[in-house]
């Protein structure tokens, strides 16, 4: 059925071929010059996102040098004068980053592991949508389970004064990039061929053996690979944090207290920042400097991930 | 001998029950939001909830102009990217050669999917509301989103599209097809379904997108439904951010309500998005 399907539409597309001739040959150089204008705009939407994070950005630069931005650690951007240092930002990202990515790595290729060696094919496919669904919660839905169900938890267990706090954050970002460490840290473990195991199991490894000694350094460039998309997330998350990690302005010296992440930092000061005034420039030069961190995460996963893909090709 | 297996059996044991109970800490607390959202909002849901607009600042009435405001936005991303998803997914599997600027192509959109999704609110705002001049309104989060939506559904398309057997198209070029013309009557529909379920994932992405909106300009509240593109809109996601984070005294049911909504609505297409794949899937391989 399919068949004659087929054979019927590229016969016609044949006699049209044929019989329109150019004016139809016209058009389809039209639709292709479009399409290759498509393909070019990945790149001019990349490129534009960089030259206005640049242009907007930079020129705070002009009024707080670098150093002060970077490693002052004051932000006060309407006192007089107003002063703009991310540092308190900076290490917040840094704190929530660490502490979704300690609980995150180890749960994640544990779980990818479970799955992609151990567990039974009706076992996998159950739980493999569950994880889908997980991947899809939108993050405003998981800053407000952390602000309703986990904040109140953190709170009486660690027996902080709050519960908005890093520590909340960083537990809520595990559960965010948890789905992505999984499918790829899995895809890498099912790529490594089976010859290996049989290899393993030949020399009386028993199954546990042959995934820690084998099948795990087998695919470890790829389980990097994931490891690093899922700090990505992790600092690039903006809605949990701004909800659960308490907001506080100060460089906090432990997880444990309210902070503000960088992200958070942009989208709770953009709707007062007057356009082209020094505090939406210092904005955008977060935003730069968080581009910056993400597009560095990012390309070496890219490249460690494409190498993992060639290493088993024959 | 003997004696040697034993413990390494027990070893085997453990381990095995850290990777089950590593799953069991990845898949509990799922169910657990599911089922405490479901249980907590279904209470504020009722007729008047989902199709009246709100009053006193979002303690009473319902949150329709909300779920408006996010299926305009929803259309408004999809007709931007999904086109243009596609067209740079022919470009990159039909057109282009292994050169210096394929390569480029495919690295932008390796980080265009990394950038925060607060950066292209950033961007929205400089482009779109500001330098274009459309200011806080819904065709400025609708291109906002769509940019972010594009790097998805070029992806989704292009693999899609790739997934095709070659014999396909040497099929139609033999027969005296055009290159357009094998694309167009036999790639494409042969890779519908995978773009059609990119195409439902990234809708259900802009569904759930806060930061950017809460960039260009989402409303809390606003008098009456938008009139045109240009008007300025209220959203679901924005809805519970604000309701749960900045609206002190607000009842509890009515968050995990508004809540409610907003994951069912998300967690609709992506139950959409797994259908359509297991629907293809099953007829390829019946055929």
């Amino acid at each position: 059925m399919k068949q004659k399907q087929r054979d019927s539409n590229a016969g016609a597309a044949a006699v049209l071929a044929s019989g329109l001739g150019r004016r139809w040959r016209l058009g389809e150089k039209f639709i292709e010059s479009w399409i290759y204008l498509a393909g070019l705009l990945t790149i001019v939407v990349l490129l534009g996102i960089i030259i206005l994070l640049v242009k907007e950005g930079v020129p705070i630069f002009f009024d707080t040098p670098p150093w002060e931005f970077f490693f002052g650690t004051n932000w006060y951007p309407v006192s007089e004068p107003p002063t703009f240092g991310i540092m308190p930002f900076f290490v917040a990202t840094l704190w929530v980053t660490i502490v979704a990515t300690a609980i995150s790595v180890p749960i994640g290729i544990a779980c990818a592991a479970y799955l992609s060696e151990v567990a039974p094919d009706k076992v996998r496919e159950t739980i493999k949508p569950v994880i889908e669904l997980l991947a899809g919660f939108p993050s405003v839905v998981m800053g407000f389970i952390g602000l309703m169900l986990l904040s109140p938890l953190v709170q009486s267990v660690f027996n902080l004064p709050t519960g908005l706090s890093g520590l909340t954050a960083g537990i809520m970002l595990a559960f965010m990039s948890l789905p992505i460490i999984i499918s790829v840290s899995e895809d890498a473990l099912r790529a490594v061929p089976d010859e290996f195991r049989q290899a393993s199991y030949a020399l009386g490894a028993t199954k546990w053996e042959t995934i820690w000694h084998v099948c795990i350094p087998a695919a470890l460039s790829g389980i990097t690979a994931a490891v690093m998309l899922g700090v990505g997330r992790a600092i690039g998350e903006t809605m949990t944090v701004l909800m659960v990690a308490g907001g506080a302005l100060a460089v906090p010296v432990s997880p444990a207290e309210p902070m503000m992440p960088m992200t958070a930092a942009i989208a709770s000061g953009i709707g007062n920042a007057v356009r082209g005034g020094l505090q939406y420039q210092a904005l955008f030069a977060i935003g730069l400097t968080l581009f910056v961190l993400t597009l560095f995460v990012n390309l070496v996963a890219d490249r460690v991930l494409q190498r993992q893909k060639r290493k088993f090709q024959r | 001998m003997k004696t040697s297996i034993a413990p390494r059996q027990i070893s085997q044991r453990t381990a095995f029950a850290l990777l089950i109970a590593a799953t069991a800490i990845v898949v509990i607390p799922v169910i657990v939001i599911i089922v405490q959202i479901v249980v907590n909002g279904a209470g504020a849901i009722s007729w008047d909830f989902l199709t009246q607009p709100s009053s006193q600042a979002g303690k009473a009435g319902g949150i329709f102009p909300a779920i408006l405001g996010t299926f305009y936005l929803m259309l408004g991303t999809i007709i931007v990217a999904l086109p243009l998803g596609v067209m740079a997914g022919i470009y990159l599997s039909e057109y282009s050669r292994d050169n210096w600027l394929t390569r480029t192509v495919n690295m932008a959109i390796v980080n265009l999917a990394g950038v925060p999704s607060i950066v292209y609110g950033l961007f929205g705002l400089g482009i779109f509301v500001l330098m274009f001049h459309f200011g806080m309104s819904l065709l400025a989060a609708s291109l906002t989103l769509s940019c972010q939506a594009l790097a998805m559904t070029v992806t989704t398309s292009r693999e899609a599209i790739l997934a095709v057997p070659r014999e396909y198209r040497e099929g139609s070029l033999a027969v005296g097809a055009t290159r357009w013309q094998t694309i167009w009557n036999v790639v494409l529909p042969q890779a519908r379904p995978g773009i059609i379920t990119g195409a439902v994932l990234a809708m259900s992405r802009a569904v759930g997108e806060t930061a950017p909106i809460l960039v260009v300009g989402a409303a809390f509240f606003l008098p009456g439904l938008p009139q045109s593109p240009l008007d300025q809109f209220m959203a679901l996601p924005y809805h519970l951010y604000t309701v749960a984070a900045h609206v002190p005294g607000m009842s509890k049911t009515t968050i995990w309500g508004v809540a409610l909504v907003l994951l069912a609505v998300v967690l609709s297409f992506n139950i959409l998005a797994t259908i359509i794949r297991l629907r293809a899937r099953k007829r390829r391989y019946s055929t």
